[in-house]
C-alpha cells in the first residue's frame, strides 16, 4: 500500500462522493454505531463488505468520520488478516491452511495452483482475474482439505478438482458444483 | 412477558411438539451444509407433503449431530435413528419406508455405535435435537428455566456459590475456576461491569465452539444472562470470528428472538434485572482470543495483549471490571443452576469436573464433534470414539490443544484428559482440538507448520515471542532443507525455553509446545533430518528438489 499520502491533511475533505449509494450505506452503519471510535472493526467489516476492499481513501474517510488518527485506522486495518487492502481479482481462491487441512495435504494443492496459474499466494494475477489467498481454518475440518473457490467451499478437495474449477471460472463459466 | 409466561410457552410448545408422531432432524451445521444439507431439508419437506404427513411429521433443521464425516446426517425421532450420507434421491425412500411403513432402512443407518457410547453429552445435549433458529424449541427443552430460577429464587451470591461448588473451570484452555472468577468481578467496586463471551476460536483444526453456537445459541445467551445477574453486569459482548458466517447468523437471530420475548433488554421478564448483548466480529487474528487482547479488539484497537495485573476482573473493558468467559463455559451454567453444583461435580474427576467438547479431526475414521467426561483417556477418544486411524495406516501422534498444543506419541495415549495431566506431558487443553496424525506425517514438518503459524500470528509486541519464534522458524527451515547442524537442536531447545519463560501472553508462553514435544518424543526424526538428510514421510527436502529441476 502506498503510504505517501496517508495522514497528510491536504488530502482531507470528502474522499468519496456523498451521493454514491455505497457511501450512503456506510454512513448508515456509522450512524448506527454513533460514530464511536470503538466500533472501528465493525465499520471496517461493513466497508469491506460494501466496497470489496479497503483502499487508502476509504480508510481516510473512516478515520475522519470516527475522529481517529489515520495511523490508528491503518494500524488496525493491517493488523487483522481479514481485511484486504488491495483490490482482489475477479475470482478468489482461498486455501484453508488449518491443521486438519494441512495434515490432509492442502499444501500440495496450493503448490499445484501456484504452478498451474503462475501465481503466488497472497497475490493477484497481472490481468486481475485471479487472486490466491490462504486462511487459517474455516472450521470445516471434517471435510479437509478444504479450498474456497469464489464462494463455494470445496471439501475433500484434490488438485485436479480445484484446478478444473478454476479453469472453468477463468473461461467465464459459472461456478460448478462438485457435491 | 413475565416469569410465569415462560412456563406457559414451554408447556404449549411441548404439547405442540408432542402432537407430531415423528420428528425428522436434518443436520444443517456448516459441515453438513457443505454436503448439501439444505437441499435434503427441502426434499424431506416435499416428501412429507407428498405423502400427506404434514400433521404427524415435523421436518426441522438442527445443529451438528456430531458425525461430520458421514454428512448430510439426518436424525429421526423417536428412536434416534441416524441416517448417514443422505442424498436427495434417497429422501423419498426414507419417508416411505421409515415413516409410512414403519421400517427403518437398516443399511442407511449410522452403524458406529461406539462413537456415541463413550461420550457424555451435557453441553451438547440439544445439539442435533432442536432447531437453533427457534427459541421455542430451546424453551421446550427446559431452556431459560435456569434464568427464571435465578431471578425468582436466588440471590446473585447464591448463584456464584452454586457455580463455585460445581467445580467448573474455564473451557477456553487455561482452566481457571469459574466461580472464583465470578466472585472477583462481583466484588470489584467500580461500575459498570461487562461480560465478554469469547467465541474467537482461532486455533486451526478446532470447531467445537462454532458448532455449539450453530446448534444451541440460546444456551450461550442464557449462560451470559445468569453470569450477568450474578456479577451485576448490564452489558455483554459476544466476540465471534468473522470466518463463521452461519454461527454469526444463528446468534444474531437468537439475540433478536430473546429480545422480542423480553429475555434481553431493560426489564427482563418484568423484573428489575437488565442486560443487553452486542455481537462483535473478529477479523482473523489468533491472538484476539487472549483475554486482554480480546478487550483491545472490542475497543476497536489492534488485538495486542497487556501485562497482567491488573486483571480484567478489576480493570477490563474501558478500565471497568469485566468477566471474560469462553462460550462453552457459559453453556455449562444453565444446567449447573438447574441441577445444582453438587450434581455437576459428580461428572469428570475430582480436580476437573464436567465434560469437554472437542473437535476430532486429522487422519481418523470418525472425525466430528464430541463431548467426553473429563478424565476420559486419549486412547478412548482416538480409538473408541474416533474409530482409529484411517486408510489402515498406523497411529503416529495426536496433537492436543491447537497450534500451541503438544504432539503426543502412542505411549502417552492413556493419559486422561484434564488440565493438569495434559500439561504434565507438554500439551494443553486449549479450546478443544484433537488432531490425529498417521505414520505418513513428518513430525519435524508438523512442528515447523505450527511454528510458522505462530510466527504469523504473533502480535509482535514482545521480543521473546516476535524474535524468538522467528529464530525457531529459521532453524526449522535449515533442518528441512538439509543445512542444519546437530548444535541447532540445542539452540532450538534453549530458544524455546526463553520464549516460554519470557513472553507476555499465552501465545508466546505456549507457542513452543509443538517444538518441545516433538523434540522430546520424536527426536530421532530430527536426527535423521540433520545427519542423514532424509525425511521418511517425504515431506521435507521437497522444495529444493523442485528448485533444482527448474
Amino acid at each position: 500500500m502506498d503510504l505517501k499520502n496517508v495522514g497528510d491533511a491536504s488530502v482531507g475533505g470528502i474522499f468519496l462522493a456523498k451521493d454514491d449509494n455505497r457511501r450512503m450505506l456506510l454512513e448508515k452503519t456509522l450512524k448506527e454505531y454513533n460514530y464511536e471510535g470503538s466500533s472501528l472493526l465493525e465499520i471496517l467489516h461493513k466497508a469491506q463488505g460494501i466496497y470489496g476492499f479497503l483502499d487508502k481513501k476509504l480508510l481516510m474517510d473512516i478515520s475522519q468520520s470516527l475522529s481517529l488518527p489515520p495511523s490508528h485506522v491503518l494500524g488496525v486495518a493491517t493488523f487483522y488478516s481479514y481485511f484486504n487492502l488491495e483490490k482482489p481479482g475477479d475470482h478468489i481462491v482461498t486455501g484453508c491452511l488449518g491443521t486438519a487441512c494441512y495434515v490432509k495435504g492442502v499444501e500440495d494443492i496450493m503448490q499445484a495452483i501456484e504452478n498451474e496459474f503462475k501465481i503466488k499466494r497472497g497475490k493477484t494475477t497481472a490481468d486481475g482475474k485471479l487472486s490466491l489467498f490462504v486462511t487459517r481454518c474455516i472450521g470445516a475440518c471434517a471435510m479437509s482439505p478444504a479450498v474456497i473457490v469464489d464462494d463455494e467451499v470445496v471439501g475433500k478437495s484434490t488438485k485436479e478438482i480445484v484446478i478444473k474449477k478454476i479453469k472453468h471460472l477463468l473461461k467465464g463459466g459459472e461456478n460448478i458444483e462438485t457435491s | 412477558m413475565k416469569l410465569v409466561d415462560l412456563q406457559t410457552i414451554a408447556e404449549n410448545e411441548v404439547d405442540f411438539q408432542r402432537s407430531y408422531k415423528h420428528r425428522i432432524n436434518v443436520c444443517s451445521s456448516s459441515g453438513c451444509i457443505l454436503f448439501g444439507a439444505l437441499k435434503i431439508l427441502k426434499a424431506f419437506k416435499d416428501a412429507v407433503k407428498e405423502f400427506g404427513l404434514e400433521k404427524e411429521c415435523k421436518v426441522a433443521r438442527t445443529g451438528c449431530i456430531g458425525t461430520c464425516s458421514v454428512g448430510p446426517a439426518v436424525l429421526i425421532e423417536p428412536g434416534d435413528y441416524l441416517y448417514q450420507n443422505v442424498s436427495t434421491e434417497k429422501v423419498r425412500e426414507i419417508v416411505r419406508d421409515h415413516i409410512v411403513l414403519g421400517l427403518p432402512i437398516k443399511e442407511m443407518l449410522y452403524k458406529n455405535e461406539s462413537f456415541f457410547k463413550k461420550q457424555k453429552r451435557l453441553v451438547l445435549k440439544n445439539a442435533g435435537k432442536i432447531d437453533p433458529h427457534r427459541i421455542q424449541d430451546y424453551i421446550a427443552m427446559g431452556g431459560y428455566s435456569a434464568l427464571v430460577k435465578c431471578l425468582a429464587t436466588m440471590t446473585p451470591q447464591g448463584v456464584i456459590c452454586e457455580v463455585t461448588s460445581s467445580g467448573l473451570r474455564g473451557r477456553g484452555g487455561a482452566g481457571f475456576p469459574t466461580g472464583q472468577k465470578w466472585s472477583l468481578v462481583a466484588r470489584a467496586h467500580s461500575s459498570p461491569k461487562y461480560i465478554v463471551a469469547n467465541l474467537d476460536e482461532g486455533d486451526p483444526g478446532v470447531f467445537a465452539n462454532r458448532t455449539l453456537a450453530e446448534a444451541d445459541p440460546h444456551a450461550i445467551l442464557e449462560g451470559m444472562l445468569i453470569a450477568a445477574y450474578a456479577i451485576g453486569a448490564e452489558k455483554g459482548y459476544l466476540y465471534i470470528r468473522a470466518e463463521y458466517p452461519l454461527a454469526i447468523q444463528t446468534l444474531q437471530k437468537a439475540i433478536a428472538q430473546a429480545r422480542s420475548m423480553s429475555l434481553l433488554g431493560d426489564s427482563i421478564l418484568e423484573t428489575p434485572f437488565k442486560f443487553n448483548v452486542e455481537l462483535r466480529l473478529g477479523a482473523g487474528a489468533f491472538i484476539a482470543g487472549e483475554e486482554t487482547a480480546i478487550l483491545a479488539s472490542i475497543e476497536g484497537k489492534r488485538a495486542m495483549p497487556k501485562p497482567r495485573p491488573p486483571y480484567p476482573a478489576t480493570y477490563g473493558l474501558w478500565g471497568k471490571p469485566t468477566l471474560i468467559q469462553n462460550v462453552e463455559t457459559l453453556a455449562n451454567i444453565p444446567m449447573i443452576v438447574l441441577n445444582g453444583g453438587l450434581w455437576f461435580s459428580k461428572t469428570g474427576t475430582t480436580e476437573c469436573t464436567g465434560t469437554k467438547c472437542f473437535s476430532l479431526t486429522g487422519n481418523i475414521n470418525n472425525p466430528g464433534l464430541i463431548e467426553v467426561s473429563m478424565g476420559t483417556t486419549l486412547r478412548e477418544v482416538v480409538f473408541d470414539i474416533g474409530g482409529g486411524v484411517q486408510n489402515e495406516r498406523n497411529f503416529k501422534a495426536v496433537l492436543v490443544g491447537g497450534p500451541s498444543g503438544g504432539c503426543l506419541p502412542e505411549a502417552l495415549l492413556d493419559q486422561p484428559i484434564d488440565y493438569e495431566s495434559l500439561k504434565s506431558v507438554g500439551a494443553i487443553m486449549g479450546s478443544g482440538g484433537i488432531v490425529v496424525l498417521d505414520d505418513g506425517s513428518c513430525m519435524v514438518d508438523t512442528a515447523k507448520f505450527f511454528t510458522e503459524f505462530c510466527v504469523e500470528e504473533s502480535c509482535g509486541k514482545c521480543t521473546p515471542c516476535r524474535a524468538g519464534l522467528a529464530r525457531v522458524k529459521e532453524i526449522f527451515e535449515a533442518i528441512t532443507k538439509g543445512s542444519a547442524r546437530l548444535e541447532d537442536i540445542t539452540t532450538l531447545e534453549k530458544v524455546s525455553a526463553y520464549i516460554m519463560d519470557a513472553s507476555l501472553c499465552g501465545l508466546g508462553q505456549t507457542a513452543p509446545n509443538p517444538v518441545i514435544t516433538t523434540l522430546r518424543y520424536f527426536k530421532n526424526e530430527y536426527l535423521q533430518h540433520i545427519t542423514e538428510k532424509t525425511c521418511q514421510a517425504g515431506k521435507c527436502f521437497k522444495k529444493e528438489e523442485g528448485e533444482q529441476k527448474q
